[in-house]
């Protein structure tokens, strides 16, 4: 296997684009990836586009034919929330297998006020259906009971989750590209209205719509294009799928995953959790990030409490120690499926290279960056990127 | 399902079909003839444990259980009641089932939720809907144990 690097990344403000089409988001991307590479789409030599929603409608294609239709080969991955993180994954594998010196992820999802996700069942009549009658697939009560399972493993209290509200609200006031950046207290999160406990509304990841890209590129093709720039090295890219755990098809086990991507992505990259300067993962509920700062080994099993009260999470200069989701996470940045897990990878290349577009919220002498994603059914991605 | 449905006489029909409703209401599961792991599935190809094909048999499950983890679900899809409480209940056979947990106080669990933790439950069957056919569909859930 060579080694990857991260050339060039591109994103656009998560946000709502309703007057906007799938490929034109990720055209837009795409587009900035290039520029910030320095390259054309005439360079590209394989592209691997994420979008979840229009699976079945050739998005890849559709986006080079807004950009340039060079005929290089294009997958269309879906891999649930984790389908940009395959995507670039993909690609990943193109350089690094010696196929292709050049690639491009894209991921994209337009979402708009969608509402709540998960659920449904019962085929045609929605007499059968098991929504509410058989429990509940919301993705809010699916997350609230792997939050209360922390609760009665740990003693864990509604606080605790809200506080990494309050702390993921607070980063992404900092960060212009967030779908939201208003600052929360532990009183708005903690009396807001419960969505499934314990996650209250604030608890929540925003639907919406956004892309995000990312130019990879091979050791000789860095020399020849960087131009004297660093560019951070993709040291490790791991994809796991649940394994059989006893309850994991009534209750969706988003730990065991995690802990073997995990153990995967730190032997590859020759590093473990104490060497990571920042982490970007999977938020989409407060419960999520709680229970992987000890899936990431972020701390000790049972430890998470104890982590967040001694500032476990926050931003170096917030007083905080090992910095989660400073961007403002799924919770604040936003949620666009197919988007999500290329964006994660472009917050940790701009904290790596000390990137104009993270200025404000820099963590400092970042060396080593960690993104993970979950995909509930269910798949798990970790990148490990240095510089 | 939808065969069986047109092929069998009127009646109450359960909600998915590993409810059996005769002779007493209980649940159906199949287990795997060469590592033991059970599954809630009537119809399965394989075993997802140990990959072995074919050797899955009908177990039926015991209708009490305690609860390992439940939510509270405030906001739904359009005519579903809230709030109301979903639950992870693991039966004695080692299965976990999940359904709604009735007979219980929503608010209550969410200000002592150790309360649900290890509650001893029993399978209720109640109809909630009718079908297309005029057909009662009968759903299950938990409730504490009464006895």
């Amino acid at each position: 296997m060579r080694n990857v690097y991260v050339l060039g990344t591109g994103m656009i403000k998560f946000g709502r684009y309703p007057e906007k089409t799938v490929p034109e988001l990720g055209a837009e991307a795409a587009l900035i990836a290039l520029n910030d590479a320095g390259i054309t789409i005439k360079d590209v030599e394989m592209f691997a586009s994420g979008n979840l929603y229009q699976a079945n409608a050739m998005v890849g294609q559709r986006i080079l034919q807004q950009i340039g239709q060079t005929g290089i080969p294009v997958v269309n991955v879906a891999n649930a929330c984790a389908t940009g993180s395959t995507a670039l994954r993909e690609a990943y594998m193109g350089v690094a297998s010696g196929m292709y010196d050049v690639t491009m992820a894209v991921g994209v999802e337009q979402m708009g006020k969608q509402g709540l996700l998960g659920g449904g069942g019962g085929g045609t009549d929605p007499a059968y259906s098991t929504e509410g009658r058989l429990g509940s697939g919301l993705m809010p009560a699916v997350f609230g009971q792997a939050g209360v399972e922390h609760m009665r493993k740990y003693g864990t209290k509604l606080e605790h989750f809200a506080r990494i509200s309050v702390k993921s609200h607070k980063h992404a006031t900092k960060n212009p590209f967030s779908q939201y950046r208003n600052e929360v207290s532990l009183e708005d999160v903690m009396n807001a209205r419960m969505v499934a406990f314990p996650n209250t509304l604030y608890m929540c990841c925003p639907t919406g719509d956004g892309a995000a890209a990312a130019i990879l590129v091979s050791e000789d093709k860095l020399r020849q294009l960087a131009g004297g720039r660093k560019r951070p090295k993709i040291a490790a890219s791991v994809l796991t799928s649940d394994p059989y755990t006893d309850r994991d098809l009534t209750l969706p086990d988003v730990s065991t995953l995690t802990r073997r991507a995990a153990q995967k992505a730190y032997e590859m990259a020759g590093l473990g959790p104490k060497d990571v300067s920042l982490t970007e993962l999977h938020d989409c509920f407060a419960t999520a990030e709680l229970v992987h700062y000890e899936n990431l080994g972020l701390c000790g099993d049972g430890e998470a409490a104890k982590f967040i009260e001694e500032g476990g999470g926050q931003h170096p200069g917030l007083g905080g120690k090992s910095p989660v989701n400073v961007s403002g996470g799924l919770l604040s940045k936003g949620h666009p499926l197919g988007a999500t897990g290329v964006a994660n990878v472009c917050e940790v290349v701009w904290h790596l290279t000390e990137d104009e577009r993270a200025k404000d919220r820099l963590v400092p002498n970042a060396k080593v960056g960690l993104a993970h994603v979950i995909g509930l059914g269910s798949a798990c991605t970790i990148n490990i990127l240095t510089i | 399902m939808a065969d069986e449905q047109a092929q069998a006489e009127p009646g109450p029909r359960p909600i998915l079909p590993i409810l059996k409703l005769q002779p007493k209401p209980h649940l159906e599961g199949v287990k795997c003839g060469s590592c033991g792991a059970l599954f809630l599935d009537v119809k399965r190809v394989a075993c997802s444990k140990c990959g072995t094909p074919g050797k899955l048999t009908p177990v039926p499950l015991s209708d009490k259980g305690k609860v390992w983890v439940f939510s509270v679900v405030h906001q739904s899809f359009p005519g579903i009641k809230t709030p109301y409480v979903t639950a992870i209940v693991d039966l004695p056979e080692g299965i976990s089932v999940k359904s709604n947990l009735v007979d219980v106080d929503p608010e209550e669990l969410q200000k002592n939720p150790q309360k649900a933790f290890g509650m001893p439950v029993e399978l209720v069957v109640n109809p909630v809907a009718k079908d297309r056919q005029g057909n009662e569909v009968m759903a299950f859930q938990f409730r504490p144990s009464k006895n």
